[in-house]
């Protein structure tokens, strides 16, 4: 009973897109050495994240700010001798974090900004119009529109957009 | 003339001018028509691959059916963007039920991602289509002087099994490039490590331990400046020598500029005209070097 409950978390994540490759980890740590964040501060180990996920210790990781700390920089992807795709593991925690409602304030700023304006950088009204002083080319609209149907078609606009989880 | 689709992104046109004007000038001078497609939207980068990865790639597969209905390739100056795009093109390529997939999505916006054009960083563009052999030839003033260290950011090379540029541990293209318009390219401690730029907004003090890093070993190395290819890289790294001076007390004054900016500066455009007061870190000392 007990071990099949284990394995609905890391199941979850291997079917998850970005997560498939996790199972194949042998806990090497080829990961941890290579990673830049690791490296400053105990906080955030890839290693660690992986053993925890495997673990099926579902509450432990995607509460924790540690999934939050990756840096995307793939270093750790590159040198895995398993091929574990690590950095697209983390996302595929990070997504199942935000749908749990484990989400970083900066994070649903994020979200909201591409509903709002297809971007997550807004350009101002006056940048925009010193782009002729610059001599640059005036912008072109943004393709809010279809962003709206995408965004509606995966569900995106209806993910919870604030901190729901205890 | 070649001709790409321009994908501008969203960091260059809110903050960073600098970018894209000396792109755009440069490219120009080498025969590289830029077109400004409509409806192009965020490329979908890392902040949104980590909210919801089925939407980050339906959305950066929307951008690359623009370019495909206009039967153009895409050019990107971001390196950021240049990953979100070169990597869906990739993985929806080498994956037709993933393509389905995404397909479904697009239908909603009456969308479809054929696969058939190709996404491409501008320091492809001019290996490719301009050749280091032609881009010597135009340079007019070169930068014989200069000791550049270069750095070109995670995204640029990594996943390189999607992204398919260089070699991911010993790479040479960027350094070929800064060769190119005479000036020396540097070796330093580190060079192929983050800039700790995602990290900003989420852990600010971790990223600007990173960030310092960088700026430490490249003056150790006695570079003039930093090449970067990536909005990101250079904010983290120009802005973050201000906020390295107020919040730890350390005064750096190592000047960042894009390769677009140097390539622009070679080719003979005034500086004056490539908007430079958006450096934070002046330029002097590149400039008064380059004569």
């Amino acid at each position: 009973m007990e071990k099949t409950a284990t394995k609905v978390f890391p199941n979850a994540v291997t079917s998850h897109l970005g997560g498939k490759t996790m199972s194949s980890c042998y806990q090497c740590g080829t990961c941890a050495s290579s990673c830049p964040v690791t490296k400053i501060t105990d906080r955030f180990n890839p290693r660690e994240v992986i053993k925890l996920s495997l673990l099926g210790k579902k509450k432990a990781v995607l509460s924790s700010d540690s999934i939050w700390l990756c840096c995307s920089c793939y270093n750790c992807q590159e040198r895995c001798p398993q091929k574990v795709e690590i950095a697209d593991v983390i996302y595929a925690l990070r997504n199942i974090a935000f749908k749990e409602g484990y989400i970083p304030d900066i994070y649903s700023e994020f979200a909201s900004a591409i509903i709002r304006d297809g971007r997550i950088v807004e350009v101002s009204k006056f940048v925009e119009k010193k782009r002729t002083d610059f001599g640059l080319p005036p912008l072109q609209p943004t393709g809010v529109d279809a962003l709206s149907k995408i965004l509606s078609a995966t569900g995106f606009d209806k993910l919870p957009q604030k901190k729901e989880a205890p | 003339m070649t001709s790409y689709a321009l994908f501008l992104g969203c960091t260059i046109p809110a903050r960073q001018p600098n970018y894209e004007l000396s792109a755009r000038k440069s490219l120009a001078k080498l025969g590289i028509e830029l077109v400004d497609l409509a409806n192009m939207t965020c490329c979908a980068p890392p902040p949104v691959q980590s909210i919801d990865l089925e939407t980050s790639l339906s959305i950066a597969a929307y951008n690359i059916c623009l370019a495909e209905e206009a039967d153009l390739n895409i050019i990107t100056l971001c390196t950021g963007c240049f990953e979100s795009l070169a990597m869906a093109n990739a993985l929806l390529n080498d994956n037709e039920k993933l393509k389905a997939r995404v397909n479904k999505i697009l239908a909603s916006a009456g969308k479809e991602f054929k696969g058939s054009n190709e996404v491409k960083h501008y320091l492809q563009v001019l290996i490719d289509d301009v050749g280091l052999e032609s881009m010597k030839q135009n340079i007019s003033k070169p930068l014989s002087k200069l000791r550049v260290a270069s750095f070109s950011g995670c995204h640029f090379l990594r996943p390189s099994e999607l992204l398919k540029v260089d070699d991911p541990e010993r790479p040479h293209i960027f350094d070929d490039l800064i060769e190119a318009l005479g000036a020396k390219s540097i070796e330093y401690r580190n060079k192929l490590k983050c800039c700790g730029g995602l990290l900003r907004g989420y852990a600010d003090d971790l990223a600007l331990s990173i960030a310092r890093e960088k700026i430490v070993n490249t003056t150790k190395a006695g570079a003039d400046c930093i090449a970067t290819l990536c909005p990101f890289c250079f904010i983290a790294l120009d802005m973050g020598q201000l906020m390295i001076r107020s919040k730890l007390k350390e005064e750096h004054n190592m000047p960042v500029l894009h390769y677009s900016e140097l390539l622009s500066l070679a080719l003979g455009i005034d500086p004056e005209e490539l908007a430079p007061q958006f450096h934070k870190i002046k330029l002097d000392r590149v400039l008064n070097k380059i004569g």
